[in-house]
């Protein structure tokens, strides 16, 4: 039986946290992104005619969305959860009221994926001055950030909960979450990888993001987006568990 | 003891590792006893606790509060207990208005009646014209003060206080003394943590005297001053060899050494004969850090 009671009580929190954070929460979601976006689409899309027959900008900044979503999620899970687990002793505090792990891990995935869905637009709209046609699929994409994000949000809790220490972010960062958001199509095409390479890349989440974005952007393409939602769905399920598992042990001695 | 305790140990075996925090503990607190929990740095007092709400899982051994089984039934229990942690979890970049709001949610308080329970919470805390100051800019003092303020603002049945006024200077600690006496009053059950004796025998019904895991001893105050050290101690000042000697002649005698000094129990108990022997020394009252001492040979601060 969901407890709406612990949910509420957990995403209030959240947002009683983020009308005094959002500034900061904000500008930092969305201006990596859009540096992304204008770096690679201003700089790079005057060498490049077009991309799949799109030009570079449409290219890159329907990816972008996914690096934002990425970014805004991933990093959440993985500091904020830190920090309040090992520095602020934040759960331990929850933990002594009617709320189980399962349930402050899950509204908070829900909060960040929230976050992510928003944040998730903001590329679009800056790829929109830049000559991005908008159109009616677009709508999706708060949804599509939605879903992404959440998994990302339980993922980047699951790392928190198996780092030994903050600063093995590093490391983390470096080998697992920058070739997540590189060979994701983000940037360029994944045709231009070798096969095994292109294999791979459909375990990556954020490659079934990008596709939807696109797809919701310029055309939906049947059961292949059906496929990429049920990939996000099942990453998000998978990263969920490994989450609770997780932090349980971690907060229950 | 009673037929229903508000807090119910039996057997409980915590262990890590090769370490045995909690080692066979049975422990009752009845509904409406303010239990204080008397033990030195790692005797067990905060695992205890947090095994009550589920927070640590026992090895072996049950444990109810308020007759939910924890773990198994702990969210119900949560509900009706208030616990105030041992370190300062508070939210700092939010205001004390905010923290108690965000408890408020969390319990299981009427929607209608939360702006109240905050209203209520900054004015136990005196923190009323603090409302929206962010916890981070308040004096260590007022922070413990919120902090207790947030595990009561559902006046829940059962109250943890794990060393409520732990490091704090005595004019605080004097404020919730006040907090806890009123709690008393109310009826509300208490189990409070603590190595201060004057707390203990301040505040406490009842006394759990933890060391080690277990519970070696229990009773009122009084009742353990009477079984363990009697009325009076007789203190003697002075060289180890002196000391040496002050204990010699006391044979038979339970005696304390603390320092320069060693202690003789049960003073009022000493024969005339042996009074002449050992000189001139000084008469006090017995207290509870006798009975500690005595008990476990470890030394509060
Ligand atoms: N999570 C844990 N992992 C390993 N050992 C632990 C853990 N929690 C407590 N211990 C050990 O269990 C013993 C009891 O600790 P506990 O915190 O319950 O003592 P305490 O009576 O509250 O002491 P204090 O007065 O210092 O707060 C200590 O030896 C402590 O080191
Ligand atoms: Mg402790």
């Amino acid at each position: 039986m969901i407890d709406v009671h612990a949910y509420a009580g957990i995403l209030t929190r959240e947002a009683i946290m983020f009308r005094r954070l959002w500034v900061s929460t904000t500008f930092a979601s969305i201006v990596e992104p859009t540096i992304y976006l204008l770096a690679f689409g201003l700089g790079l899309g005057a060498l490049i005619s077009n991309i799949n027959g799109y030009s570079y900008i449409e290219f890159v900044g329907t990816g972008s969305v996914a690096t934002a979503v990425l970014f805004s999620s991933v990093f959440t899970g993985m500091f904020t959860t830190y920090v309040r687990r090992v520095y602020q002793k934040t759960y331990d505090g929850l933990l002594s009221t009617p709320v189980d792990v399962s349930e402050i891990m899950t509204a908070e995935g829900l909060w960040i994926a929230a976050k992510a869905g928003v944040y998730g637009c903001a590329p679009l709209l800056v790829a929109m001055c830049f000559g991005l046609p908008p159109s009616w699929g677009m709508l999706a994409v708060p949804f599509i950030g939605f879903l992404t994000g959440l998994g990302f949000g339980f993922f980047g809790q699951w790392l928190s909960g198996i780092v030994p220490s903050i600063d093995a972010f590093n490391y983390v960062t470096s080998a697992l979450i920058t070739p997540l958001f590189l060979v994701a199509g983000t940037f360029f095409p994944l045709t231009q990888l070798p096969q095994w390479a292109q294999t791979l890349a459909q375990l990556n989440p954020l490659y079934h993001c990008v596709q939807l974005v696109r797809h919701a952007a310029f055309g939906w393409e049947g059961w292949a987006d059906v496929g990429n939602v049920a990939a996000l769905v099942i990453f998000a399920i998978i990263a969920r568990y490994l989450s609770i598992r997780r932090l349980r042990k971690r907060l229950i001695g | 003891m009673t037929a229903n305790p508000a807090v119910r140990l039996q057997g409980v075996v915590k262990r890590f590792g090769a370490l045995t925090a909690v080692d066979h503990l049975d422990l009752e607190v009845p509904e409406g006893v303010c239990l204080g929990l008397l033990g030195p740095n790692g005797a067990g007092k905060s695992t205890t606790m947090k095994m009550l709400t589920g927070q640590a899982i026992a090895d072996e051994g049950t444990i109810e509060v308020l007759g939910f089984p924890v773990p198994a039934k702990s969210k119900q229990a949560r509900g009706l207990m208030g616990v105030v942690p041992q370190a300062d979890n508070l939210d700092e970049e939010l205001t004390c208005e905010e923290n108690l709001l965000i408890w408020a949610t969390l319990q299981p308080i009427p929607r209608n009646l939360r702006q109240q329970a905050v209203a209520d919470g900054l004015a136990l805390a005196a923190l009323t014209d603090r409302a929206h100051s962010k916890v981070g800019t308040l004096s260590g003092g007022m922070k413990r003060r919120l902090l207790i303020a947030r595990g009561l603002v559902h006046n829940p049945r059962v109250v943890l206080l794990d060393e409520p006024t732990v490091g704090l200077d005595p004019q605080v600690r004097a404020d919730i003394w006040v907090i806890i006496d009123r709690l008393r009053n109310e009826g509300v059950t208490v189990l409070m943590s603590t190595h201060y004796i004057e707390e203990a025998e301040r505040l406490a019904d009842d006394v759990a005297i933890m060391s080690h895991g277990r519970i070696i001893a229990r009773g009122t105050p009084q009742q353990l001053l009477d079984t363990h050290v009697g009325t009076h101690a007789l203190e003697f000042y002075g060289p180890p060899e002196r000391l040496t000697e002050v204990e010699a002649i006391a044979e038979g005698l339970p005696t304390r050494r603390t320092g320069p000094s060693v202690s003789i129990l049960r003073a009022e108990s000493i024969p005339e004969a042996m009074h002449d022997r050992l000189g001139v020394g000084t008469q006090r009252v017995a207290n509870l850090e006798d009975v500690f001492v005595l008990l476990t040979g470890e030394v509060l601060e």
